[in-house]
């Protein structure tokens, strides 16, 4: 520090600028191509003729992608609250106070299905609901999402947790509140933040996953990305390009959504 | 839960949850979901791995280590002898080797990012972080969607060098394990990125003047002070891009074309079209192992420093 314009001279090393700027190209040129071509008026989504909305007004036309946006919809708003509700109440289980014995234990259940690859996890929850004979159609899949929802849930909510000031609640119970009290006129209101964050990740990493819902759904239980795989088999389409564009537009308003509210009052 | 709510102020015990009662409910719902959905399942397929194949699909409860043995041989149909196939190791080796490739190629144009984005003034430093986390989070069945079209034959490079004259035939890029290799360094490219930059945002860059002031150039200052600083960032980011590497199936089934398998792409044939269950469960239980063994490693090599760090 101090240095002024020589420390940050200091700092720099040649051809760091421009890799990141290359990083930056590689991450957003793919999916550029893809929105782009999406507008485009003929069949092509490598040559562009003209800008054109139609192939949009046929995707939202076309029953078969109203269906599996209607699926991944119910999917994942179901694993999105019941994740988060869960996860809402483990984060403070193992957040606050003196840590009790099993915390570790805790944690490392509750983030396992992030250390699974996914593939694993798949299979595995296929040959469980055919072991046990549940069939209850969409719900199987809504059950899936929801344990892996749930870490992506609980790491923003208890992060938030953690840096909360215990002040306010210690306060809150010196002038004689009740724990229900404290918990629903101070905790809630400061973590809320943090619980809206980790909702909002939670439901669209249900919305983007295709493997274990490909493994787990059945007939007529398909969601847009196992649609979206379905049609790519078949070759790509503008209509594809379109409804991968708006699904693409929800997972990052919903990003930009969680990472403004989660930086919040930080 | 009363009793403990009114305990002496700045015991740490000011509010929500008080007795060990409370914290098991309030713990048990998420902790009940993982184990029943997430972890269980994980047991029955070692179960699995270990019975015999049924004949459309599942499996015949009747034990066989023939899926571990299908792995390195094959069973001669008359006399039942078996006979080394290094095709399925192939497939683990590929796996390892294109994780492998993935994860450097990520560290070379990663760590660049993150020591750029970490020396820029706040404001610009966030904007970037954003612009790292959309991808992030973003559809990977349509990223690498989006790869596919641009590595096509009639994709955007091919036409754009036929239609500059450079090349007449397009270049054959799709369905290749270059395509797969570049397909997965595309898609956790931010899982590099975050973590170095996370350490890197950290680095006192008072030792960086020092190390200028005792006459290092920029790199040694680089190699003898940023990197080692930077190690857990590096760990971390290596360990999240060879992960989901390892066990990817989406690069390398829609970028590979089925010709280029990984092992993730092995597992989940045999779930769909092979119906061969306790061998897809075994490739699984290796899949499961190598990650748990990059893990133990992890914990081993950099946990330890970290903790060591004031």
């Amino acid at each position: 520090m101090g240095a002024g314009t020589r420390a940050l001279d200091l700092k720099r090393l040649p051809g760091f600028g421009a890799t990141a700027w290359f990083c930056l190209a590689l991450l957003y040129a793919p999916i550029a191509v893809l929105v782009v071509f999406s507008f485009n008026a003929s069949r092509s989504v490598t040559v562009w003729s003209e800008f054109s909305l139609s192939w949009y007004g046929k995707a939202i036309a076309n029953t078969g992608i109203q269906q599996a946006a209607a699926n991944s919809l119910k999917v994942a708003v179901v694993a999105m609250l019941a994740a988060t509700v869960v996860a809402t109440a483990a984060a403070l289980a193992t957040a606050r106070g003196q840590r009790f014995r099993g915390d570790a234990t805790a944690y490392l259940v509750i983030n396992l299905p992030l250390i699974v690859p996914e593939i694993v996890t798949a299979v595995a929850t296929l040959s469980f609901f055919a072991l046990i004979g549940l069939s209850l159609g969409l719900g199987n899949v809504m059950l899936a999402h929801t344990v892996f929802c749930i870490p992506f849930a609980y790491l923003p909510i208890r992060a938030r947790l953690e840096g909360m000031d215990r002040a306010l609640e210690e306060a809150a119970a010196d002038l004689y509140a009740t724990p229900w009290h404290v918990f629903r006129r101070i905790i809630l209101p400061l973590l809320a933040p943090g619980i809206v964050a980790g909702a909002m990740l939670a439901f669209i990493v249900s919305l983007d996953d295709y493997i274990i819902t490909a493994m787990v759904a059945g007939a007529g239980q398909t969601t847009l990305p196992v649609y979206i795989y379905s049609q790519i088999r078949q070759g790509v389409t503008p209509e594809i390009n379109a409804v991968s564009t708006i699904l693409l537009m929800v997972s990052i308003l919903f990003v930009s959504l969680s990472f403004v509210i989660g930086r919040k009052q930080r | 839960m009363v009793a403990g709510a009114t305990a002496v102020p700045g015991a740490g015990e000011a509010a929500l949850p008080g007795a060990t009662g409370t914290r098991l409910l309030l713990l048990g719902p998420a902790l009940g979901i993982v184990v029943l959905v997430g972890i269980l399942p994980l047991g029955i397929i070692l179960v699995y791995s270990f019975l015999t194949p049924g004949t459309f699909g599942g499996v015949v409860w009747k034990f066989s280590a023939e899926a571990y043995a299908q792995f390195l041989f094959d069973r001669d149909f008359l006399d039942d002898s078996l006979t080394f196939n290094a095709a399925y190791l192939g497939i683990f080796g590929r796996s390892l080797v294109q994780a492998g490739v993935a994860t450097a190629a990520c560290l070379l144009v990663g760590f660049p990012t993150a020591y750029f984005m970490a020396t820029r003034p706040p404001a610009t430093r966030n904007a970037w972080v954003f612009l790292i986390t959309v991808p992030f989070w973003t559809n990977l069945l349509i990223r690498t969607v989006c790869m596919l079209l641009i590595l096509r034959d009639e994709g955007l490079i091919n036409n754009a060098l036929v239609g500059a004259g450079l090349i007449s035939t397009p270049i054959v890029m799709l369905y290749t394990d270059f395509a797969i290799g570049l397909g997965l360094m595309y898609s956790y490219l931010p899982f590099m990125v975050l973590p170095l930059y996370a350490s890197l945002e950290k680095l006192d860059f008072r030792l960086v003047e020092a190390a200028y002031d005792l006459y290092a150039g920029r790199w040694r200052a680089l190699t003898r002070i940023i990197i080692p600083l930077a190690r857990p960032g590096i760990v971390a980011g290596c360990l999240l891009v060879f992960i989901p590497s390892l066990g990817a199936f989406l690069a390398p089934d829609l970028l590979g074309g089925g010709k280029h398998l990984m092992i993730g792409n092995l597992i989940q044939l045999q779930f769909a079209s092979s119906r061969n269950w306790p061998f897809g469960s075994a490739a699984a239980m290796i899949l499961l192992a190598a990650v748990l063994l990059a893990l133990m490693l992890y914990v081993r090599t950099a946990a330890p420093r970290q903790r060591a760090r004031p």
